[in-house]
């Protein structure tokens, strides 16, 4: 399942899942802060479940504790899934 | 001394439009917020007033309650919604009959087609009946007393009744109060249809010899409150006052009313005498008058009981009449009515009510709105709701001059 992940379709795929939780697209790019996003733990609970949809990849509550932008949070994903 | 508690601001999401004007307006002209059965709000749009996170973080019920509570609050408090008081003595009692049934059905419905894993961490968070409360103080920051109630449908008044108790006892300055309800949903339509508790003909008309069940609503009602003396000295436009406040418990059965309403009789006297006010001193009623066989005629029993000869001579009706039953937000919704109809000196009908029926022989306002009249002073209304459960909780509400 998880043998082409390509950092460009896991960056779509976290992309699109923000703006779904109502980040505006614009805001989005790698440098940004989870923090000046506003995205918050439920949030990440929600993107996780997106991720292991799309990917089969589980992301726990301790895997993003320390994750700080979006580029780590795409990041882990591709690690993960590799 | 009592505290005594006067109402600055009201707001209201309901099936004849957004905002507290459309509700009084509409209702007073005999228009009916009903379609195909359902007292549905078609107007309201959440996004029109929050974010989309906003939005996606709450149930519809507490989507109306936040709407309702903007509303009310900046009616009362300014455009900024600046709180004129210590923020941990301005709290939030919004009361809910069921709760995030809209969200809790979609994530059951997610748990059954694709399993646990698929279930939103939002899903409790959405559904808990104290949502709407904490979304509104969350909001306006608001740091007091801060709950849901639940008494079915009741719970609109005891919402109030609570939030006026606080500001007496000295726990707040003003309290934002009020009930949320959206469970226009397949498991509670199927419900309410199976124990034939709503009508088969889609029709509201309470007290009238053909009605045959409640017509089931949505909404949210919201009042902020204040201790009197601190609205006047901070110059508050003040809408009216809460003298009065009576509950009681049929302790009878779980869905029907009392026959003889021995016990709603009850609530409408304790109100009264809460009040300091005796019978003759009540200008209108706003019943609960669900268009039920059962309540209203028990309901008509209760108000003769408690007001004696008075009931003959007053106006009697029912808002259900024009929006259908908002179950935990009815009570909230129509005491915002009723304040509304003092301040107009002026008693809305009970739509649709043509023909009587022996026994119920109130003036129930059929046809149009008419005066409601006591001389120059403030005029004197009680407002009833009562629960599946047998919860009776009956407010009195005065204007002010």
């Amino acid at each position: 399942m998880a043998t082409q992940v390509s950092t460009e379709s896991v960056e779509k795929t976290i992309y699109d899942g923000l703006v779904e939780l109502g980040t505006e697209r614009d805001d989005l790019s790698r440098e940004a802060t989870l923090e000046s996003l506003d995205v918050d733990s439920l949030d990440l609970v929600e993107l996780a479940q997106i991720v292991e949809d799309e990917y089969g990849v589980e992301l726990k509550g301790d895997d993003v504790k320390d994750v700080k932008t979006v580029g780590e949070v795409i990041d882990l994903v591709v690690a993960k899934a590799g | 001394m009592t505290r005594r508690v006067v109402i600055t601001g009201v707001g209201a999401v309901t099936p004849l439009g957004i905002g507290s004007d459309p509700l009084i307006d509409r209702w007073m002209a005999g228009e009916v917020g009903i379609a195909d059965g359902y007292g549905r709000c078609l107007d309201f749009e959440p996004t029109d007033f929050m974010s989309k996170k906003e939005v996606r973080r709450a149930d519809r019920f507490t989507q109306m309650a936040i709407v309702a509570g903007d509303e009310a609050i900046r009616q009362a408090f300014g455009d900024e919604g600046e709180l004129p008081y210590d923020r941990y003595k301005v709290g939030c009692v919004i009361a809910t009959g069921i709760g995030g049934l809209v969200s809790l059905e979609r994530e059951q419905e997610k748990l059954i087609t694709k399993g646990p894993k698929a279930v939103s961490p939002l899903a409790v968070p959405l559904m808990m009946g104290n949502a709407a409360a904490a979304a509104v103080s969350m909001r306006h920051g608001l740091q007091g007393h801060t709950y849901a109630v639940s008494s079915a449908c009741a719970a609109g008044n005891n919402g109030i009744g609570d939030a006026v108790r606080i500001i007496q006892a000295g726990d707040a300055d003003a309290m934002v109060t009020g009930g949320a309800e959206a469970c226009i949903t397949g498991v509670a339509t199927s419900a309410f249809a199976a124990m034939e508790a709503t009508s088969a003909s889609g029709i509201s008309r309470p007290f009238d010899a053909r009605r045959d069940g409640f017509v089931m609503g949505e909404g949210a009602g919201v009042l902020v409150l204040e201790e009197k003396e601190a609205a006047e000295k901070r110059g508050a436009t003040i809408l009216g006052e809460v003298t009065g406040y009576g509950v009681t418990a049929d302790a009878h059965h779980l869905t029907a009313p009392q026959p003889e309403g021995e016990a709603a009789a009850k609530a409408i006297q304790f109100a009264l005498e809460d009040a300091g006010i005796s019978a003759v001193d009540v200008d209108y009623v706003n019943a609960h008058g669900t268009s039920t066989p059962l309540n209203d005629a028990a309901e008509t029993k209760a108000i003769k009981a408690a007001l004696g000869e008075r009931a003959s001579d007053i106006p009697v009706s029912s808002t259900k009449s024009a929006i259908g039953h908002l179950l935990g937000a009815a009570g909230a919704v129509e005491a915002i009515a009723t304040i509304e109809a003092l301040r107009r000196r002026e008693a809305p009908p009970t739509v649709g009510y043509e023909q009587p029926e022996e026994g119920l022989d109130l003036d129930y306002v059929e046809g149009s709105a008419k005066p409601i009249v006591d001389g120059d002073g403030p005029v004197v209304a009680i407002s009833n709701s009562f629960g599946f459960g047998g919860h009776n909780a009956v407010l009195v509400l005065s204007s002010v001059n």
